[in-house]
């Protein structure tokens, strides 16, 4: 078996794990559920996914670990995960193999050639991890080092300098001109170290999962693939899965796989800022593909299927080399190889990247975070609709952990759970937030799965206890997501006289957090004017036959007496039947009044967690009469509601 | 990066074609055109819609639940006092002669519970799953060829059956778990009700069932007073079923016309007294020590009330219920098999 086959089948392979994953994150005990199965693997294997976390939150998360053998081994393979792991990019390679399998070698040579746009990639990464990183100096300059943070930090820092190192060596050859960017780069950021102060617009966003490929790809099948294609197997769910928005989602998965029909592997090559991560390690791997000699016969079929367009006939572009091997496989020779040293035709490490382009890519991601956040979304203007998931963190600690991978989504038993749209801000794009209407029951009492599954734990991973505020947490009480709100202009027996109360019933809390104010309405008055045992004849009050004899109904005299109320068994346009008993019987020509009897809903927020089942329940179906909004969540204090 | 584009453009003909008629080619663009005309013609006249859509839309054919009760037990009920739930159904039963007098050899057996709630069995909001598992038992051994449990639960179904364990109980017996697919519902209309007209009800478990056997425990209900055996038909609702609770006496009471069930059996050995129908703390619940077995619900209800220290005249859905003739809300007048498994014998319902 050829290496070809090999890569070929250890995508197939991974590819197929991705998917099990998927797959398998439901809530059984089944063995296709979720009962230990590694389902972060791919996300936690992903090195930019841990570094633009590690950066924006200061910490490597559990098993965002796993990223360190990633780099290890990229640092000395190559870019191995592009072609024989990452599920995005067998998708890629596939679907550019099968545009391009008719075409002939020559045009299949001039889909594959080198492009100057492949530096864009880079500028994308350089981006999203300025943003992510605006916040890491201060977050050095005022850390308590303990040892072992200490290393972790110095060797983050010295894998940093060493890519600047190199990006500034390429950038700026002359030394004397790299010593001055370099000298004038460290008082830049030593200066906005010093003087500005980190706070809710000044700070770090995690933005790398709108691109990054395996958050990319993990939203895209859980949020769009496994419920379109169950809609019709109906398989995993009783009830049919809906996420908002899914249409964005959709668009940005569907246009990264329809473009290889333009250029193969068109999001790897162009877009993947993961791919530029690993090209940048990958470029000093010590074993690589290249040529054995400077002069071969020059009959280019290498270039013919060259996966990362990284142009192996001439001077191999290294860090564009996704290690598909399949130069190995063309090349009639025997030129090509994998090997310790370098392509004896000669290599360009990195593509030309322009010292403007770089600049700008960097000041653009670190102002990004401001220019998002002027809108005070993160702060004063707060979106009360944004109803996060229990164990979220406060919103400033959130969008620096939140990797956008819809896990969380995926394993919400009740789909409660939803992407948030582009009118939260951009920051707030597919992060996880509540949507009551959406699913089968608002956020279930007994359950915390989405802060179990986080691979960030940008929803920590509370216990039940926690959650629910008993054992050790019973002085915190509690987690709250939010406040019901009672809206009177909306509620059937306030607004409109007609018992309901819904809501109360199905408040999961004990005691329950709604509330029942007894009223008794008038909906009729009238005059006794003939009586028969129970069965009182009444002028003046015009009634629908059989609608007053559900139990909800009394009759009581004018001066409204309680202790004189009757209910009433059954009635007729113009009389009534009451339920024998009770110390008042009216006499004949006795004015009288029709009541309903109405439990009205009232909220007690000491004890509403804002779970949103009352609005789920809510009959009122369009917007609801009882809606939750964030005010009194436990995760920001800012936000309370009570003394 | 260049591409090769396709040519769009054929290229010209050689010589230019002569002016004039081209028999051959005439006919063929004929014959062409003549079946583009057809065939749109025919398209129009065939899809032709002169009125467009109703109001009421696309109907979906409606369905009956069938009648399930045993004309000659009618009016049995055996009421056994007891702290386990188990023995308790196993002497109910004994009193009323027998499961084998209800379900018969190759009898499909529907069992609908109360799993309405994602909550542990201990919280008492479900129907309890020891109680399930052995009346599961009791109905395979009497002969039954299968037996399906389902409900459509107000919280996620799948959460429901797992937490509360239902599925697992309805597993361990043999029995077949139902889950409430969006394919199993469809509309109904109850003769004689004013409410479930045209609406739709969790019917696919229903089909070919021959023995339907309500199970479910007894709990307060601030609406409606207490959730017991007529209410826990409310489970077989589908659509937006809140909205009955704006009558909720009736809805009740439409409910017990929509299912006649071979025996409903009420598990009062603990009763949620309060915080009800969800509880939510064992502080909620009281041992009541009742296990009622009835074909008829409305007694069975009517005796329920008082585990909850209520009289039947205080929840008016069953003198609703008694008056559209499905009951008896005097259910001494049945004459209750009365069964004590407790040392002292003392019947706290008397």
């Amino acid at each position: 078996m050829g290496i070809v086959s090999v890569r070929r089948v250890s995508q197939v392979f991974f590819f197929a794990w991705f998917l099990w994953f998927c797959l398998v994150s439901s809530l059984g005990e089944q063995y296709w559920q979720l009962r230990g199965w590694p389902v972060n693997w791919f996300l936690q294997l992903d090195p930019l996914a841990a570094l633009a976390s590690l950066l924006a939150s200061g910490s490597l998360y559990s098993g965002m670990a796993w990223a360190v053998l990633t780099i290890a081994l990229t640092a000395v393979l190559g870019r191995f995960f592009c072609s024989w792991l990452c599920p995005f990019g067998a998708m890629h390679h596939f679907l550019g193999w099968l545009a391009t399998r008719r075409l002939s070698a020559r045009q299949q040579m001039q889909k594959n050639q080198p492009h100057a746009a492949q530096a864009i990639k880079y500028y994308l990464l350089l981006g999203l991890l300025a943003a992510a990183g605006a916040q890491t100096l201060h977050r050095l300059a005022g850390l308590p080092l303990s040892l072992g943070g200490a290393a972790g930090w110095l060797s983050l820092l010295a894998l940093l300098t060493a890519l600047a190192a190199l990006t500034v060596r390429r950038l700026w050859p002359q030394p004397r001109q790299a010593l001055a960017a370099g000298l004038a780069t460290l008082a830049l950021l030593l200066g906005l170290c010093l003087w500005t102060s980190p706070g809710e617009v000044i700070g770090a966003s995690l933005q790398s999962g709108l691109l990054d490929p395996i958050p990319l790809v993990q939203r895209s099948v859980n949020l769009i693939l496994l419920p379109a294609l169950d809609a019709a197997a109906g398989k995993l769910w009783v009830a049919a899965r809906h996420y908002q928005g899914a249409w964005l989602i959709a668009l940005v998965f569907g246009a990264a796989l329809l473009l290889n029909f333009k250029v193969p592997r068109f999001y790897c090559r162009f877009i993947c800022p993961l791919g530029a991560l690993l090209g940048l390690v990958g470029h000093w791997a010590l074993w690589r593909v290249g040529r054995r000699e400077a002069q071969c016969k020059g009959c280019q079929p290498c270039a013919t299927r060259c996966e990362g367009a990284c142009d192996p006939f001439r001077h191999l572009r290294q860090s564009e080399c996704v290690l598909c091997m399949n130069c190995l496989d063309t090349c009639r020779d025997g030129q090509m190889t994998y090997q310790t040293s370098r392509s004896a035709a000669g290599e360009v490490p990195l593509p030309d990247l322009s010292r403007r382009g770089v600049i700008l890519s960097l000041v653009s991601g670190v102002v990004a975070v401001p220019a998002l956040r002027l809108g005070g979304l993160v702060g004063p203007n707060w979106s009360p609709a944004l109803i996060r998931p229990p164990g979220a963190l406060g919103e400033e600690q959130f969008v620096e952990r939140c990797l956008k991978c819809g896990q969380c989504m995926r394993v919400c038993p009740t789909n409660v759970l939803q992407p948030t749209g582009l009118e939260r801000g951009l920051e707030a794009l597919w992060t996880p937030s509540l949507n009551m209407r959406i699913g089968t029951s608002g956020c279930q009492l007994n359950c915390v799965a989405c802060g179990q599954i986080c691979p960030t734990a940008a929803i920590r991973p509370i216990t039940l206890e926690e959650k629910r505020g008993q054992g050790a947490y019973a002085n915190a009480g509690p987690l709250r997501l939010g406040t019901a709100f009672v809206d009177r202009g909306r509620c059937l027996p306030w607004a409109m006289d007609r018992p309901c109360i819904v809501c109360q019933e199905n408040c999961p809390v004990s005691p329950k957090a709604i509330v029942t104010r007894e009223q008794y309405s008038v909906l009729a008055r009238g005059k006794v004017t003939g009586r028969q045992s129970d069965t009182l004849s009444l002028a003046g009050a015009a009634l629908i036959p059989g609608r007053l004899g559900t139990g909800d109904y009394f009759l009581q005299p004018m001066s409204g007496d309680a202790a004189a109320r009757r209910r009433i068994r059954e009635n007729g346009a113009d009389n009534v039947n009451l339920l024998p008993g009770g110390a008042w019987s009216p006499a004949e020509g006795e004015a009288v009044e029709v009541v309903v009897r109405l439990q009205q809903p009232q909220i007690d927020p000491s004890r509403c967690i804002g779970c949103g089942v009352c609005e789920h329940e809510c009959p009122v179906s369009g917007q609801r009469a009882i809606r939750v909004s964030a005010e009194n969540e436990s995760r920001s204090p800012k936000r309370s509601l009570l003394l | 990066m260049s591409e090769d584009k396709p040519d769009l453009i054929a290229p010209a003909p050689a010589q230019p074609a002569e002016p004039g008629m081209d028999r051959r080619d005439f006919l063929r663009r004929a014959l062409g055109a003549g079946l583009t005309v057809a065939a749109a013609g025919a398209l129009g006249w065939g899809l032709y819609d002169p009125k467009g859509p109703s109001a009421a839309g696309l109907a979906q054919a409606p369905v009956k639940l069938g009648d399930y009760s045993i004309k000659s037990q009618a009016g049995k009920m055996a009421v056994v006092r007891a702290s386990q739930r188990v023995p308790a159904l196993q002497a109910g039963l004994k009193a009323l002669g027998g499961l084998e007098s209800f379900i018969h050899k190759g009898d499909r057996v529907l069992i609908k519970v109360n799993a309405g709630f994602a909550t542990p069995p201990n919280l008492g909001a479900t129907t309890n799953p020891e109680l399930l598992g052995e009346l599961i038992k009791q109905c395979l051994s009497a002969g039954a060829q299968r037996v399906v449990v389902t409900d459509n639960p107000i919280n996620d179904p799948q959460s429901c059956f797992a937490l509360t364990g239902i599925g697992q109980a309805t597993q361990a017996a043999g029995g077949v778990l139902m889950p409430p697919l969006e394919r199993h519902f469809h509309p109904t209309t109850v003769e004689g009700g004013r409410l479930i007209r045209d609406w739709p009800v969790l019917y696919g478990p229903f089909e070919g069932v021959t023995k339907v056997i309500g199970l479910c425990p007894v709990k307060d209900h601030h609406r409606s007073g207490a959730s017991m055996t007529m209410k826990n038909w409310y489970g077989l609702l589908g659509g937006r079923r809140n909205i009955f609770h704006q009558d909720i006496h009736t809805i009740i009471a439409e409910l017990a016309m929509l299912v006649r069930p071979t025996l409903v059996i009420l598990d009062g050995v603990v009763s949620m007294i309060s915080n009800g129908p969800t509880g939510g703390s064992p502080d909620d619940l009281k041992a009541t020590g009742t296990l009622i077995l009835s074909t008829d619900q409305v007694a069975a209800d009517a005796l329920g009330a008082t585990l909850l220290g209520k009289t039947p005249a205080d929840l008016p859905f069953i003198g609703n219920a008694a008056t559209r003739g499905l009951g008896s809300s005097d259910w001494r007048s049945l004459n209750p098999q009365e069964v004590s498994l407790l040392d002292q014998g003392a019947s706290a319902w008397a």
